[in-house]
């Protein structure tokens, strides 16, 4: 039962993965781009999470913390460089 | 023994869940009209897809290893919390730069006051800059 909802959850995932590869493509504008960005993040996060339930180890909750953590800070410095033209002021 | 396969099912059915909420996420990224309504399917539905499936992962280990274990439950925390900061300020972007919207978006950006939507930051009549 845990192998199929993990084969399931994992093609839902990829597939979430590649729409947001369409968005990023197509986006009409920079803020587009960039909360596709965002998704993406958060979507490798739910791969490593699947990823250490695949080979039962938690050695990749580290990386996913970090993941977490990068990608909000990114995502706010280039929201402030839009929104000021500048990070820090 | 019948108390595993409960739980069994339990985390089988937050995996799934959480990949569902996942894509239909994604799906809203990819498939609604304008910004601003793009906006709602990353910062919700993804949010509480991570949060289930980090959920299942925790119950998982703690099944497996006999003890809970407070990372998992640190990485949805902070998910939880920075989720919404990331769209206050994405939004905030938009409306910034004046995107496009369709008419049945509600609230434009000429409703708002002037120094939230102006060129550059204005200073306040007081305390200038601060």
């Amino acid at each position: 039962m845990l192998d199929i909802a993990l084969w399931t959850s994992l093609a839902l995932v990829v597939a979430a993965l590649l729409l947001n590869v369409y968005r990023l493509t197509i986006g009409p504008d920079m803020p587009d781009r960039l909360l596709a960005l965002d998704t993406m993040y958060i979507n490798s996060i739910a791969l490593i999470v699947l990823l250490g339930l695949w080979l039962n180890t938690k050695t990749y909750f580290e990386s996913a913390l970090l993941i977490a953590m990068l990608g909000f800070i990114s995502t706010v410095a280039v929201c402030k460089y839009l929104l000021r033209g500048d990070i820090i002021e | 023994m019948t108390h595993y396969v409960i739980l069994e099912g339990v985390i089988a059915f937050l995996l799934v869940a959480g990949g569902a909420f996942v894509f239909i996420g994604s799906l809203g990224l990819a498939h609604l009209r304008d910004f601003y309504m793009r906006l709602h399917g990353p910062t919700k539905a993804t949010t509480l897809g991570i949060g289930c499936m980090l959920v299942a992962s925790m119950l998982y280990f703690w099944v497996t290893e006999g003890k809970p274990d407070i990372q998992e439950m640190l990485i949805t925390l902070f998910l939880f919390i920075t989720a919404p900061v990331s769209a206050h300020l994405l939004a905030k972007t938009g409306l910034h730069l004046r995107l496009k919207h369709v008419e049945k978006t509600a609230g434009r950006p000429a409703e708002l006051r002037h120094e939230e939507v102006g060129e550059k930051p204005v200073p306040h009549p007081d305390r200038g800059h601060g």
